[in-house]
């Protein structure tokens, strides 16, 4: 890396280039457009593919030998099994025994479960990962032991990256409920159900070769096709690609907590009073216990006041399910789903539409879904007295979320964080975060249990909330009083050394995370 | 010497665990081990020193497991080992907040009141958010025996430090005679109101008066009394304790020990506490004071619970306790008079007020006269109805009959 840095548009210091190559400082929201042409995969030829459709090959090591899996490469895996993924550790499994080094890991985000992947990563099997790194990997990449750096990117920018040739991959792995052995593929039939496949969308169309990889292989046509088969260079068939009960992680329960259901229910009146709930409204609630518990609220509302929603945006799961077959819901736009009542939902009903990074999120493209929405509900590990806000880094400096679709859905029409005003002591409300992944300009509204916040560009929501008797309260004033209540916190001192990279949505570097400091 | 004090364990949150041991020599050592040391540990070693400091104490080693304990549980925590080790009469008062030395009256709205473990920080700290009428910081049955003495300094602490953001601060101290030493470590703290469990006599509010006075040094700042009656001798003596004091602002009533006494099971009908529960409010009422009725101990049904407050309501209770902040919202909405009580009330009051007005000295409504107990209620129903926000204090003024 070199070590010349320079002030991006938001004011951040980062670095000229990154492993190696030159990157563009982020310029500010909508401002940096590139020209050119998109990225263009290699034309194929049916001559070489054999002609009755069968590309299964023995197992997934013979796969990765025929892609010409060597030192250097990247190699992608999309997460739709969620904590229950069999298939990137497989990967790199056969890439240890193979002696194969350096590989670049390009996930579309990182769980728990592949912590296996840390001695890959200290004996150099794996350089270093692009893609959201949570738990002992954050660990890892935070204290400075990944040997390059990191890339964080939203769901939306990643498809945007494979798109314009920023991340060329060499062989993508897709693991699949259900395929067919010339490469169709779903995640809605089969035993390892992940409903959607949508995040290995960009891998097929844009990787020099592509494998899928199942646990239950179909004579052809497997359907719906998810993944095509065109794409797909061979096929495996593995004894497991998922553990069922794991896909379903343990974000998608309701809180029990007294504090996030006032939270939620605040933030669903707040939503009322201003009118954002109105008929034929549209929103998006992610999965954690407070945004859950937000949708119930929201249903509560609409059954009240004879309100039905056109659409909502999935994460899809049983109360978003139950909402659209109460008819309190017409469509759900689903981006990756969260339990088995989605997966059966998006199998029976035809309002349960599949979406992708491309339609929903990609910032290069002629528009996206993610503006259509009326309100999106988000969550944040800090938010600085500007709204800006952080979704990757705790105060202390650790790497402990991926950006997922955060980033792109902060196009929304209005954008609200439902935040503690701290959590163990440490305040979420700070003079400056410790890292920058959306500039304040988007994000609109701060609900705490001790007071709202709206940004002061939305005198619209302003207004609309006065004489609700919800206590609105300036961001200012919520910082001071978390500060009160916790004491002004000491500010780590990061290190100097740089472990990860940011990305905007439109590829520009929006600010880096630095080593964690000794304490 | 070696002392303990705080919690420990992968649930506990906000709360440290301390270990103290008095040297000979050395100076202090102090270990911190938190998981905000990058953001606080500066100030959590500092705290230790100075608490240390003020006990005089000047060889020992500290160590500290915290969980992001906020330094009023901390210092709390320190003082409670301190306590083993030395004999002292001092105390370390944390940070007085700004409203918790403000007086409640002795008709303060009672219809929730929210019950905390004494010994359990974390769920002080938002106690005062959810909207309860009340907070009871509990020294009794949800305090372990070996954890009365440190709870007692940490509810004393809450008492000083934590926003309770309106709601009338009370603590329910141990049965007597144990619960008279509890009041020395509060009732110079703000305390609005202390309960007192399983009250029998008119001698428990003497005794628990008499130990107040004695320690209190604000003569004129008020401490409300509310005896909980949990036995059977209780309700014989329902009135008498009801009148010892005028200090007693409230009945409460305790069922499961109330049944348990009687030999009776609990049941949702509760129809083997009706008697005791209509001799409590009859009690109270004769006597001028609230009559507070038991817990619903049931968080989960919702249904049963609105229902349980219908018919509380309808037998005198003016409130509740509960044990989930969950239950606040339905037991205030279920205690404030509802829109068509409101409406009645309304009406006789304002008939009242134009008698008033024409110097006439009867109070007619159409054809009918009204009887000034009539009145009266509908007045005590329109002072609650401003009280609880359901309507303005000036609402005569838009008020078309």
């Amino acid at each position: 890396m070199s070590d010349k840095l320079v002030k991006n548009a938001a004011g951040r210091w980062i670095p000229e280039m990154v492993n190696g190559e030159k990157v563009i400082p982020f310029k500010g929201v909508g401002k940096y457009k590139p020209e050119g042409n998109k990225m263009a995969p290699r034309i194929s030829s049916c001559a070489d593919y054999p002609l009755d459709g069968n590309k299964q090959v023995k197992n997934l090591e013979e796969a990765l030998i025929r892609a010409g899996l060597k030192d250097g490469m990247t190699i992608s895996t999309h997460h739709h099994f969620r904590n229950g993924d069999l298939v990137a550790n497989m990967v790199f499994d056969v890439a240890k025994k193979m002696g194969v080094k350096n590989l670049r890991w390009f996930p579309s985000a990182s769980f728990p479960c592949h912590d296996h992947l840390i001695p890959y990563l200290e004996d150099g099997t794996i350089s270093h990962i692009e893609g959201s790194m949570n738990g002992p990997l954050g660990k890892f990449c935070s204290e400075g032991k990944m040997s390059k750096t990191a890339v964080l990117r939203s769901h939306g920018g990643r498809y945007q990256a494979v798109q314009d040739g920023e991340v060329k991959i060499d062989i993508a792995v897709i693991a699949a409920s259900c395929a067919d052995a010339f490469g169709n593929a779903n995640g809605i039939n089969g035993e390892s159900n992940s409903g959607l496949l949508g995040f290995a969308l960009a891998d097929s169309q844009y990787a020099e070769k592509v494998i899928v990889v199942t646990d239950t292989l179909v004579p052809f046509p497997c359907v719906p096709w998810q993944i095509q088969g065109n794409y797909v260079d061979f096929t495996v068939l593995v004894d497991k690609v998922g553990i069922p009960e794991k896909i379903v992680s343990g974000t998608t329960q309701v809180t029990k907590s007294p504090d996030r259901l006032l939270i939620a229910e605040m933030t669903a009146k707040f939503c009322e009073v201003t009118g954002i709930i109105h008929n034929g409204f549209s929103f998006q609630a992610g999965a954690g216990g407070t945004a859950l518990s937000i949708g119930i609220y929201f249903g509560d509302i609409m059954r009240r006041k004879n309100i039905k929603a056109r659409f909502a945006r999935g994460g899809s799961n049983q109360y978003l399910v139950n909402l659209m077959e109460e008819g309190l819901v017409e469509y759900i736009m689903d981006g990756q789903t969260f339990d088995l009542e989605g997966v059966r939902s998006m199998r029976e009903n035809p309002n349960h539409v599949w979406t992708s990074p491309f339609t929903s999120y990609n910032y290069h493209g002629k528009g996206n879904f993610a503006g259509l929405v009326d309100v999106v509900i988000l969550g944040a590990t800090e938010v600085d007295v500007n709204f800006n806000a952080n979704v990757v880094t705790h105060s202390d400096g650790y790497l402990m979320h991926g950006i997922g679709g955060w980033q792109n859905c902060l196009f929304s029409k209005t954008v609200i964080l439902p935040l503690p005003l701290f959590r163990d002591r440490i305040p979420v409300i700070v003079d400056e975060v410790t890292t920058l992944c959306g500039p304040g300009e988007l994000i609109d509204v701060i609900v705490t249990e001790r007071g709202i916040a709206i940004n002061p560009l939305r005198t619209d929501l302003i207004d609309k909330v006065k004489g609700s008797g919800l206590p609105v309260k300036t961001i200012q004033q919520l910082k001071e009083e978390a500060e009160h209540i916790c004491g002004k916190p000491q500010r780590p001192k990061p290190n100097d050394k740089i472990v990860a990279a940011i990305k905007w949505v439109d590829g520009t570097v929006i600010d880096v995370v630095h080593q964690v400091a000794d304490q | 010497m070696i002392a303990q004090a705080g919690n420990i364990g992968d649930a506990v949150r906000s709360d440290c665990f301390v270990r103290l041991e008095l040297k000979e020599q050395g100076g202090i050592c102090v270990n911190v081990r938190s998981k905000v040391s990058k953001l606080y540990g500066n100030q959590i070693n500092k705290l230790c020193r100075e608490v240390l400091k003020f006990f005089d104490v000047r060889h020992a080693v500290l160590s500290i497991e915290d969980k992001g304990a906020l330094p009023f549980v901390i210092a709390a925590r320190i003082e409670a080992a301190i306590h083993q080790l030395i004999i002292t009469d001092q105390t370390y008062l944390t940070s007085l907040e700004d409203g918790n030395s403000i007086a409640t009256p002795q008709d303060h709205i009672r219809r929730s009141r929210l019950y905390l473990p004494g010994n359990n920080p974390k769920l002080m700290l938002n106690a005062g958010i959810y909207g309860a009428d009340g907070v009871i910081l509990d020294l009794e049955d949800s305090v372990a025996p070996d954890k009365k003495e440190e709870a007692r300094i940490l509810v004393r602490n809450a008492l000083r430090s934590v926003n309770f953001y309106g709601a009338e601060r009370m603590v329910r101290i141990n049965q007597l005679a144990a619960g008279l030493d509890d009041i020395d470590w509060i009732a110079n703290e703000g305390v609005n109101l202390i309960l007192i469990p399983k009250c029998e006599s008119a001698d428990d509010i003497h005794l628990t008066e008499e130990r107040i006075q004695q320690v209190k040094k604000d003569k004129t700042f008020p401490v409300h009394l509310m005896p909980i009656i949990e036995s059977a001798l209780g309700v014989q003596n329902a009135y008498a304790i009801a009148s010892a004091s005028e200090n007693v602002v409230a009945l409460a009533i305790g069922l499961e020990d109330y049944t348990a006494d009687i030999g009776a099971q609990r049941t949702n009908e509760a129809r083997e506490s009706f008697y005791a529960r209509s001799a409590v409010v009859n009690a109270a009422k004769a006597a001028g004071k609230q009559a507070i009725d038991s817990v619903f101990s049931d968080i989960e049904d919702m249904d049963a619970l609105t229902k349980n407050i219908a018919e509380s309501k309808a037998l005198g209770f003016t409130g509740m306790g509960c044990i989930h902040p969950r239950q606040i919202s339905y037991i205030n909405q279920g205690y404030a008079p509802n829109d068509a009580e409101i409406e009645k009330a309304k009406k006789i009051v304002n008939a009242f007020q134009i008698a008033l007005e024409n110097g006439s000295g009867v109070v007619a409504l159409g054809s009918k006269m009204i009887d000034p107990p009539v009145v009266k209620r509908a007045q005590k129903l329109i002072d609650m109805a401003v009280l609880t926000g359901k309507l303005s204090k000036d609402w005569r003024e838009a008020y078309v009959g």
